[in-house]
């Protein structure tokens, strides 16, 4: 309870005048005229209460916690990053015995000249290219299906999706590497015994997957694929509860078929959902980090690093380069704002932001 | 009935078939990976290395989870892991909800200036890649001594669960009919009364929505722990605990398998029991308004 006015210096003492009941509490904000009576009438606690009313500061105040946290723990390391990309920092700059080394553009120069970069960049475009339409077919094939499918039956496959979107990641990554292991794994037994025309024979026992970039890439798809269709199928999923049964109908009795019904009535409704899904699983698959980490056995093979991996090499092998780690990571940051500037885009066009 | 109808009936059940067969087809490929994951954490070192993989344990055995409950292996029991996991997940949950809930009311319930630049800051930070920011991360804790310790993880998972919780809650906010929040003031309820006794009691199913996005958030969170725990092995959480054990050069899969299906089950629980408000609440924070 906020203390009443009287018994403040300047009011009249305390019991004296009982005050009016719906004054009584700086409570109740329908009540009360702040900045009428003089100054000294109110305690410090009210003056504030007025203040925030009168300029409109209580959206910044409530918003103040989430401020800090994000501008401290998000933006600011973002900053450093730039910063940093531009310095020399190594182990003397961290432990203060050098002081800190601005050396212009010398760390995006060595980058450029640097295959091990345009490797990574390389395995990291070419992964999101295959990764991606793969991804967003199969979910929208899987979310046309739950779609068609009886009440029982769509809720044991949407369910059975969500256990795998449910999966963590390092729980799935180490699951695909036992799958896929060369002493026991599932994956080099069935393809051993896989008949010729399909792809299959004894050169498949005890292949390993993990040792070179080829085989880990298409293990990591496959990986990707598994926890990435369910997100796509259930999005697509409710997209398409929203458009009118009568549209689907009337074009069927037109005598369109499937094929071309999805391309005329179903894509064009569901396009901005189609946009926003394509934005989503680029920025997801080109800045993937934790299953190809797991996948290539941590850090140390360079022919198997995608971008974000080569930098957080760079920056935690010894001798650390953090601003050389910091380019390359800065680098990987402009490309994912780059994809989620388009992101932003078309929420504000679906009209998110209100 | 006419040939031509039956012919259309047959065909409508043909059809039925194949879609039945076909969502069969694609859950049980789904679910194979899970359902290995499992079978192995089930099955004695001698069928896990067999030449001839079978789906079931022949002799289902606890071992494999009594090496993990125990710690045989690492010198570390299981626990250890599960409570650092627990404390730092729990905390960053409740804090990151409590900072979401105050943004989403100013952000529902006010007009000002920078409100859809914060809306908008929001969407962009949330895809910050976090193997990049981790770099300056890893040197600010450095020089504040927060490296192996679960505070400073726990302000990084707080902060980074807040884009995605501050959207999902301010569209529950936002569904709360404002004159209920008037009539209240009006019959002389203050602005902290007015959200314990209605803000709170109706956005309640959204805040668990969030607080359970938070927590599998955090709960899985690999990138920044793996960084900051680097060297004190007892600090470890759960993620970084089954990759050191898998990392160990002798890889024991029983034991990883065991560890794994421990880590994952509470997440898969806390998944099906929320899946409604999970899908609605993600597509409704990145998809629509």
């Amino acid at each position: 309870m906020v203390k009443t006015v009287s018994g403040q210096p300047g009011g009249s003492p305390a019991g004296l005048r009982p005050r009016p009941k719906n004054q009584a509490g700086s409570r109740n904000p329908a009540g009360r005229v702040f900045g009428s009576g003089p100054a000294g009438q109110y305690t410090a606690r009210e003056r504030t209460a007025a203040l925030i009313r009168r300029r409109h500061l209580a959206p910044y105040i409530l918003l103040l916690p989430s401020m800090l946290a994000i501008g401290a723990l998000v933006l600011w390391p973002a900053v450093q990053i730039g910063l940093f990309s531009f310095q020399s920092y190594g182990l003397p700059q961290v432990t203060g015995a050098a002081a800190t080394d601005w050396i212009g553009a010398g760390n995006y120069t060595a980058i450029l000249s640097d295959p091990e970069f345009w490797l990574s960049l390389r395995i990291s475009l070419i992964f999101a290219a295959v990764v991606v339409p793969l991804t967003l077919l199969t979910g929208t094939l899987v979310g046309l299906l739950l779609n068609r499918l009886g009440r029982r039956m769509a809720t044991f496959v949407s369910g059975a999706a969500l256990l795998a979107w449910a999966t963590p990641a390092v729980s799935a990554s180490v699951i695909f590497v036992w799958l896929a292991d060369p002493d026991g794994g599932v994956v080099d037994w069935t393809l051993s015994r896989l008949p010729h025309w399909l792809g299959g024979g004894a050169h498949w026992a005890s292949f390993s997957w993990t040792n070179s970039a080829l085989p880990a890439y298409t293990l990591l798809t496959v990986l990707l694929l598994w926890q990435g269709f369910p997100f796509i199928a259930v999005t697509v999923l409710a997209g398409l509860k929203t458009v009118p049964a009568e549209l689907h109908e009337s074009a069927r009795v037109d005598g369109a078929g499937p094929w071309r019904i999805f391309w005329r009535v179903t894509y064009p409704l569901l396009k901005p959902i189609f946009l926003v899904l394509l934005l989503l699983s680029v920025i997801w698959d080109f800045g993937v980090f934790t299953q190809v980490y797991i996948v290539i056995g941590e850090l140390g093979n360079r022919d198997e690093y995608n971008l974000g991996i080569y930098a957080y090499d760079r920056a935690f092998t010894q001798p650390p380069s953090y601003g050389a780690a910091s380019a390359l990571a800065f680098i990987l940051t402009v490309v994912l704002l780059i994809i989620t500037v388009g992101y932003v885009r078309a929420s504000i066009k679906q009209g998110a932001i209100n | 009935m006419t040939s031509t109808q039956w012919t259309r009936v047959r065909s409508r059940r043909l059809r039925r078939a194949g879609l039945n067969g076909l969502g069969l087809l694609v859950a049980l490929v789904t679910l194979f990976p899970i359902f290995w994951m499992v079978s192995t954490a089930f099955k004695p070192a001698t069928e896990i290395y067999s030449l001839t993989p079978h789906p079931l344990p022949a002799h289902p055995t606890l071992a494999n989870f009594r090496t993990v409950i125990d710690g045989s292996v690492i010198g570390i029991p299981y626990w250890n892991f599960l409570k650092n996991s627990l404390f730092v997940t729990l905390v960053s949950v409740a804090a990151s909800s409590l900072i979401a809930m105050l943004a989403a009311i100013a952000l529902a319930r006010f007009r000002f200036r920078f409100r859809t630049s914060y809306l908008i800051m929001l969407l962009i930070v949330q895809m910050l890649p976090q193997q990049a920011l981790v770099i300056a991360l890893f040197l600010d804790f450095r020089r504040l001594s927060l490296l192996d310790s679960l505070v400073g993880l726990i302000g990084v998972y707080t902060a980074f669960a807040l884009p995605v919780t501050i959207w999902m809650l301010r569209n529950f906010v936002a569904t709360v009919p404002r004159e209920l929040e008037q009539a209240a003031a009006i019959d002389g309820a203050g602005p902290l009364r007015v959200f314990w006794r209605i803000l709170l009691p109706l956005t309640a199913p959204g805040l668990v929505a969030t607080s359970v996005f938070a927590f599998i958030f955090a709960w899985n969170e690999f990138v920044f722990a793996l960084t900051f725990l680097g060297t004190d092995t007892a600090k470890y959480t759960l993620p970084i605990y089954v990759q050191y054990f898998y990392g160990r050069g002798s890889v024991d899969w029983g034991g990883i398998m065991a560890a794994s299906t421990l880590f994952t089950i509470p997440v898969m629980v806390f998944f099906l029991i929320v899946q409604r408000r999970m899908v609605n609440g993600l597509v409704a924070g990145a998809v629509k308004g």
